[in-house]
Order: structure tokens, then C-alpha cells, then sequence
């Protein structure tokens, strides 16, 4: 029986291939000149240079995070490339200016762009190791008078956005990631939604670690102005290499007024191989302000990639009446370890909070939910409900749930509830008995379990998803 | 029923089976033929639940002798799913929970994977949906049954009734139901004998695992094997449970003792 669990674990990473590609990279090393390089090669006004300045400072005094519980070997900065990016003459006006070599490796991914982004009706910008490369779809948005654009675009184009709510929700000082990112980052995404809009399609990035050694520090920005809508998707992927590469991003979004912004996150970063080798450190700073009142942000992600995952997508609620979601699906298998989970800040009068998380450890791997849930003494009739689900499968793999609660006020409800189950042997033996193949029953019950999480995601994305499960536990059970 | 020149469906051999290092079956012998109904009855820890799951194909028990046919085809080799696809069902005494998968949905998948089997067509579920109304109401089961999370927080009785809805779609050639009948109150008790009976036809056979006599007044056994120490000890016709009804098996028990003394 085992064999046959191990055989739906054990399949290949799909996205592991690298692109031959011309790059034009910086050598490795963080120092003030190497920010100052990246700053001018991004021809960025002084205010950024002495942000990232600010922050690179700040990370001096600062030590790395002990508390996640995942081991990992310690990471020397110093032998990081913080800037590789496609070499190209000049930004691209259309997508047939786009290395065909880079086309070709967005096409492997199955990424929709181009005459299937049109297709799929998504929006597309792609950020390949340090650059944005494309933003589809740019004219289409901005006839709504929204922004949809590479980071470093919006830096030239709309500087009094980006100095308006740069580091608003995530300040440099926040954590030790969050630090680098702010000195180091090179692109991402920035999406405006304007007031009382609502986002005709689905915006999207797809992130793509490409160079070994390098880094990925891309920083996204979305602000929803009141009574707008917007549905923003992430894919993210990179090479197998038998090295270690860090991926420390930081997300901030902000709802204003009766804003609503739906987040979700696919990560199928490479996991490293069986024994553990090689593999993304996936260090990234997610938070979301509900800054207006009714506004509501919610994440889901799912979680299937990365040596290493660290991270905790979180809602500041202080506008009242505010909303904060996450449904979380994080599996782990082989040697990787996840230690994610959220935060919710309860600032705003009657705000109310979501958290559905579904772990799913197998292999040798280890698996936490850490989640704090904190009501402020102002936070009258504040609500939460919290789920934290654990499947095992197998007898080797860990899974753990550390649920921080803080009330600070009496008229509070916080209801915490947590499962631990395990696709042993008797559930298997059950579906076989009835003719259902192992593979398939382990995927049935996999997809009833992951179904509360799945069902927040976009009809498309779910799909993937879905596949990715399956790819990802191919092999793991017998 | 007794069927002259019926097929052998179930041939069981001096079968040797253990779990950890554990011998629990310690040569087993049975034969079933078609149109048949038999009970196996002994106390508890006999090793009845063992023999099920053995036949069934459960990988922690380990078959080290005997012989174990079904028509004919050694099972020895073949994986539970195998032999779910040749037509033997158990019925579980303890059915596992499953959170989030559909009892629909698992229904349907079993149903189409054995009858693709068959070299039937699938159904799609609209199509599912008619097919299983008519076994919902043989067991007085209602359509929301079909909504709810497989065995999820079901009572004892639904499980037991849930277990006899599989074997009603699935319509196998050999059913061996492991204690359907326990904790069962008698209005469940009879629904459930009533849907085995119009269930069982001349050509498939029943093998019920019961350590009450109660289940046998309304599914009428035509052999009786009573279990001890992992093997069957005595073999009777109908007769044998009107005998143990009214004089319990411990004096089977002691025969046997004295047998072997
Ligand atoms: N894992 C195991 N290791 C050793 N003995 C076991 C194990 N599981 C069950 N047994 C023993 O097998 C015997 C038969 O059990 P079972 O077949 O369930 O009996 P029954 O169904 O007749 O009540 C019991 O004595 C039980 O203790
Ligand atoms: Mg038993």
C-alpha cells in the first residue's frame, strides 16, 4: 500500500527546466553601491534610492527570524545576485518584441498570455527573474481608469501613487525579509482600481525564477479606491537547480471604503528534490489594510511549492464593518517545510474574520499553521472563526498548529476548531473495496478535504490547482 | 437457497492468515455457491472480521496457506480493487469517515469503475442520479443522504444502511456483510434484511457475519458455520441456528473442545 502512496508523491517537477537566455546580471553581493546600481539602472527618482537606502540600513541591525519551525542552512547574503534580467534593447511595445526564447518558456508553463490570455480573459503582467516583462491587456484596463502595470513602470508613470502607499501596510522595519525586499527590490506588479469600479477581468502575475543564484525580491501593490472590485491571481515557478535560491517578496494591498479585494496565490516554486536538495526559500511578507469601512480582503492561496515556505498573509482590519479571509491549502511532501498561516488585526468596530486552513504533509515533510487572531480593545463585537485542518499521509511526515489568540475586548467571539486526520491504510482499503484505484481515491480525498479552500478560488485557477494536487501527490500513496 | 449443480462461488482451503506476526486464521475452510446464503456466527475475537477483510484483499493481513477461489480464480494475487471489479463486496462492521467527499460522488465513481469493469456503460450524474432513487427508497434512505460527506458523523444505522445502498449499486456476485446487524434497532434491522433479501437472487450468494441470532429470523441462512480460534468448527443447515437460538453456541464450543481433547 505504501508503494503505491509513494508513487503518487514522487512525480517530477513539471516547470524544472531553465531558459537559455541572454541575461544581463550584476555580480553577487549586497552593499550600498550594489542598491545604488540597482536604483540607476531602473533610472529611479532619489525619494526610491533613499527608501531602499533607509531599509538596506535597517536590515543591517536587524537578525534573521528564528521562531518559524523550519530548519534550514544558514543563508549568506553575500553570495546572492540581487539583479539578473533578460538582456533587451528597450521596453517593449508589443509582445512580438519579446525574446522568443522567453515566449517559449512562458508557453512551457502553459502561461496564459498573448491570443490565450485573450482567450482566458486574464491580464497578465510576468515578472521573469528581476524584470516585468509584459503587461497584456494595459489599453483594455485603462479605458476603466485602471493601472495595471510592472512596478518599475509605475515608478515612472505614477510616482505620487507609489510614494502614497509604498511600505503603507508592510514598513521596512516590519521584519527582517521585509527589510531586504525594501532595499533590493527590482519589479512586480501595481494595480489601481479606481473608485466605484469594478474590475472587468481577472489581473494576474506569474513570477519565474530563472538564473541560479539569483534572488527574487519582487514587491506588489494594489490599491482598490472605495466601492471598487478586483480578483488578482498569482502563479509563480523557477528551475530545478541543486542549489538554494531565496524568494523574499513582499505584498501590500489596501481597500478603501466598501473595497473588496480577492487575492490567490498559486506557489509551485521548486520544492527541491526527494532528499531535500536544491529548492526555493519562499520568505515573503503578504498583508492587506482594510483601511476603509466595509472593506473586505481575502486571501487564498495554495501552497505546493519551495524547499522552505515561510509566510503568513494577514488583514489589518481597521475600518469598521471590515472583512479579512484566508483560505489556505499549504501541502508538503518529501523534505520540504511550510510554516504559514495568517494574521488578523480586529481594530474596527464589528469587523469579522475567516480562516480556513488545510495542511497536507506527506513524505518526510513538515507541515505548521501559525495563525494569531487579535482583537483590539476597540474592536466592539469584533467576530472569528478559525479552522485549522492537518491530513497526513504516511507514517513519516509531521504536521503542526500553533493558534495564537489576544482578545482585548469582552464583546468578542473567537471560535477556534482543528483536525488532525490521516489517509491511513483503512480509508485506502475502504475505496479499494470498492473498486476505486488507489490514485484515485487518494486524490478523491484529497480534493474533499481541500473543497472549503478550493471553492474561493477563481473557476480557473481551481483547475490548476486541482491538477497540481494530483501532479504533486502523484506516486505517494499504495 | 439450495440450488442443485450450482457454481462454486467462494472456495476457501485450510486458509492460514496472520496480522503483525499474529496467526488469526488458522485453516479456514468454506464453500459458497451461487443462489446460497450462509451465516457465520461465532463469539467475539473468533476471528470472523479477519476472514472478511482476508477475502477481501486487506494488505495488513498476510495469507501464509490455503487456498482462497472465487469461481474457480485464485484471489491471492489480485489487489482489493481487483476483486471489488470481480464482483466481492464486504460490507464494513466499522465503515471509515471520509470529511468532504460527497457520498454521492464516491458512489457514482465505485458504481462507474465496476461497471466499466463489466464492459458497461458509465453513468454521468444526471443519468446516476435516477439510477440510484429507486435503491435510496429499498432502504428508505432519503436523496440528502446523497449531499452529506461519506459516513461523515453518520449514525451507526446509517453507516449499516449506507454499506447496503453500496452493495445495492454495486450488485455483487459474492456479499460478505461483517455485523450489518449490530447496533441496528429492529425497524432499521428489518429494512435492511428486506433490501439483502430482494437484493440476493439465484445467481450471487450472501455470506453474513453475525454473532446474534436475531439478524437469521429475518434473512434465512441456508448454512450455518460456527467460528472458533480461526476456523470453522461445525457446519449446519437451518436447523443449527433454531439450536443455537435456543441453546446459545458455547455448547458448539465445548464439543469442539472435547473433540479435539
Ligand atoms: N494487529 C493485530 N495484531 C494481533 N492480533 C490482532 C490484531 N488485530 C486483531 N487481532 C486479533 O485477531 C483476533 C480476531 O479478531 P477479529 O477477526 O476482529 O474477530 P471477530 O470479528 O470474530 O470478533 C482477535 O483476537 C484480535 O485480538
Ligand atoms: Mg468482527
Amino acid at each position: 500500500m505504501s508503494t503505491a502512496i509513494d508513487n503518487i508523491l514522487n512525480q517530477p517537477y513539471k516547470a524544472g527546466f531553465h531558459t537559455e537566455i541572454e541575461t544581463d546580471s550584476m555580480a553577487r553581493g549586497l552593499s550600498e553601491d550594489v542598491i545604488r546600481t540597482i536604483s540607476s539602472k531602473k533610472n529611479e527618482p532619489d525619494w526610491l534610492l533613499e527608501f531602499r537606502l533607509n531599509a538596506y540600513r535597517h536590515w543591517l541591525t536587524m537578525t534573521e527570524p528564528k521562531w518559524p519551525n523550519v530548519t534550514y542552512p544558514k543563508i549568506d547574503f553575500q553570495d546572492i545576485i540581487y539583479y539578473s534580467a533578460p538582456k533587451s534593447k528597450t521596453t517593449k511595445k508589443s509582445m512580438d518584441e519579446v525574446d522568443p526564447e522567453l515566449l517559449k518558456t512562458f508557453e512551457k508553463l502553459g502561461i496564459p498570455m498573448n491570443e490565450r490570455a485573450a482567450l482566458a480573459g486574464v491580464a497578465v503582467d510576468v515578472v521573469f527573474d528581476s524584470v516585468s516583462v509584459t503587461t497584456t491587456y494595459k489599453e483594455k484596463l485603462a479605458e476603466y481608469g485602471i493601472i495595471f502595470c510592472s512596478f518599475s513602470e509605475a515608478v515612472r508613470d505614477h510616482p505620487d501613487l507609489i510614494k502614497k502607499y509604498l511600505g503603507s501596510v508592510v514598513p521596512y522595519t516590519d521584519n527582517f525579509y521585509s527589510a531586504l525586499n525594501s532595499a533590493v527590490f527590482t519589479d512586480g506588479s501595481f494595480c489601481y482600481i479606481p473608485k466605484g469600479v469594478k474590475c472587468p477581468m481577472d489581473l494576474s502575475t506569474y513570477f519565474r525564477i530563472n538564473t541560479q543564484d539569483s534572488g527574487q525580491f519582487e514587491r506588489t501593490l494594489i490599491v482598490a479606491e472605495e466601492g471598487s472590485q478586483v480578483c488578482y491571481l498569482e502563479g509563480c515557478t523557477a528551475p530545478q537547480f541543486d542549489t538554494n535560491q531565496l524568494h523574499a517578496a513582499v505584498v501590500e494591498l489596501i481597500a478603501l471604503d466598501d473595497a473588496d479585494i480577492k487575492y490567490s496565490t498559486v506557489q509551485n516554486w521548486y520544492a527541491g528534490d526527494e532528499n531535500g536538495v536544491g529548492g526555493i526559500f519562499n520568505f515573503v511578507t503578504k498583508r492587506g489594510l482594510c483601511k476603509g469601512k466595509n472593506s473586505k480582503i481575502s486571501w487564498t492561496q495554495v501552497e505546493t511549492g519551495s524547499a522552505v515556505t515561510w509566510k503568513y498573509p494577514s488583514c489589518v482590519l481597521l475600518g469598521d464593518n471590515s472583512v479579512g479571509e484566508f483560505y489556505s491549502v499549504a501541502l508538503t511532501n518529501h523534505m520540504q517545510q511550510a510554516d504559514t498561516g495568517t494574521k488578523m488585526f480586529h481594530i474596527g468596530k464589528n469587523t469579522r474574520s475567516r480562516i480556513i486552513s488545510k495542511g497536507i504533509s506527506a513524505g518526510k515533510s513538515n507541515n505548521s499553521y501559525r495563525g494569531l487572531v487579535k482583537v483590539s480593545p476597540k474592536a466592539d463585537g469584533a467576530r472569528n472563526y478559525s479552522q485549522c485542518d492537518s491530513m497526513l499521509i504516511g507514517d513519516l511526515s509531521c504536521a503542526n498548529t500553533f493558534p495564537y489568540i489576544e482578545v482585548a475586548n469582552k464583546s468578542a467571539t473567537v471560535e477556534h476548531e482543528a483536525s488532525t486526520s490521516k489517509i491511513g491504510e483503512e480509508q485506502l482499503f475502504y475505496f479499494l473495496s470498492r473498486g476505486i484505484g488507489s490514485e484515485e481515491a487518494v486524490s478523491m480525498i484529497i480534493n474533499g478535504f481541500v473543497r472549503d479552500v478550493f471553492m474561493h478560488l477563481p473557476m480557473e485557477f481551481a483547475v490548476e490547482a486541482t491538477k497540481l494536487l494530483g501532479l504533486k501527490l502523484e506516486g505517494s500513496v499504495g | 437457497m439450495i440450488i442443485k449443480n450450482a457454481e462454486t462461488i467462494l472456495s476457501v482451503h485450510n486458509l492460514v492468515a496472520s496480522i503483525d506476526g499474529t496467526q488469526i486464521l488458522k485453516g479456514f475452510d468454506i464453500t459458497v455457491k451461487a443462489g446460497e446464503i450462509h451465516a457465520i456466527m461465532g463469539p467475539n475475537g473468533s476471528g470472523k472480521s479477519t476472514f472478511s477483510k482476508v477475502l477481501a484483499g486487506h494488505p495488513s493481513y498476510k495469507v501464509d496457506g490455503g487456498t482462497l477461489e472465487f469461481k474457480g480464480q485464485s484471489l491471492m494475487d489480485l489487489e482489493p480493487d481487483e476483486r471489488a471489479k470481480l464482483g466481492i463486496f464486504l460490507g464494513f462492521q466499522y465503515p471509515v469517515e471520509v470529511p468532504g467527499v460527497t457520498n454521492g460522488s464516491f458512489l457514482r465513481l465505485a458504481y462507474n469503475t465496476v461497471q466499466g469493469a463489466r464492459g458497461k456503460d458509465e453513468l454521468d450524474p444526471l443519468e446516476f442520479d435516477d439510477f440510484i432513487q429507486s435503491k435510496l427508497s429499498l432502504l428508505g434512505m432519503d436523496a440528502s443522504f446523497l449531499e452529506r460527506s461519506l459516513n461523515d458523523g453518520f449514525s451507526g444505522g446509517e453507516k449499516k444502511r449506507n454499506e447496503i445502498l453500496q452493495m445495492a449499486i454495486l450488485e455483487p456476485t459474492l456479499a460478505i456483510l461483517d455485523e450489518t446487524d449490530s447496533g441496528l434497532d429492529i425497524d432499521a434491522l428489518r429494512v435492511i434484511a428486506n433490501g439483502v433479501n430482494t437484493l440476493h437472487g439465484d445467481s450471487d450468494a450472501v455470506v453474513l457475519v453475525t454473532h446474534y441470532q436475531r439478524l437469521l429470523n429475518y434473512i434465512e441462512p441456508d448454512f450455518i458455520h460456527v467460528v472458533d480460534g480461526g476456523r470453522v468448527i461445525k457446519t449446519g443447515d437451518k436447523s443449527l441456528a433454531h439450536e443455537l437460538e435456543s441453546r446459545g453456541y458455547e455448547w458448539v464450543l465445548d464439543e469442539n473442545r472435547s473433540k479435539a481433547a
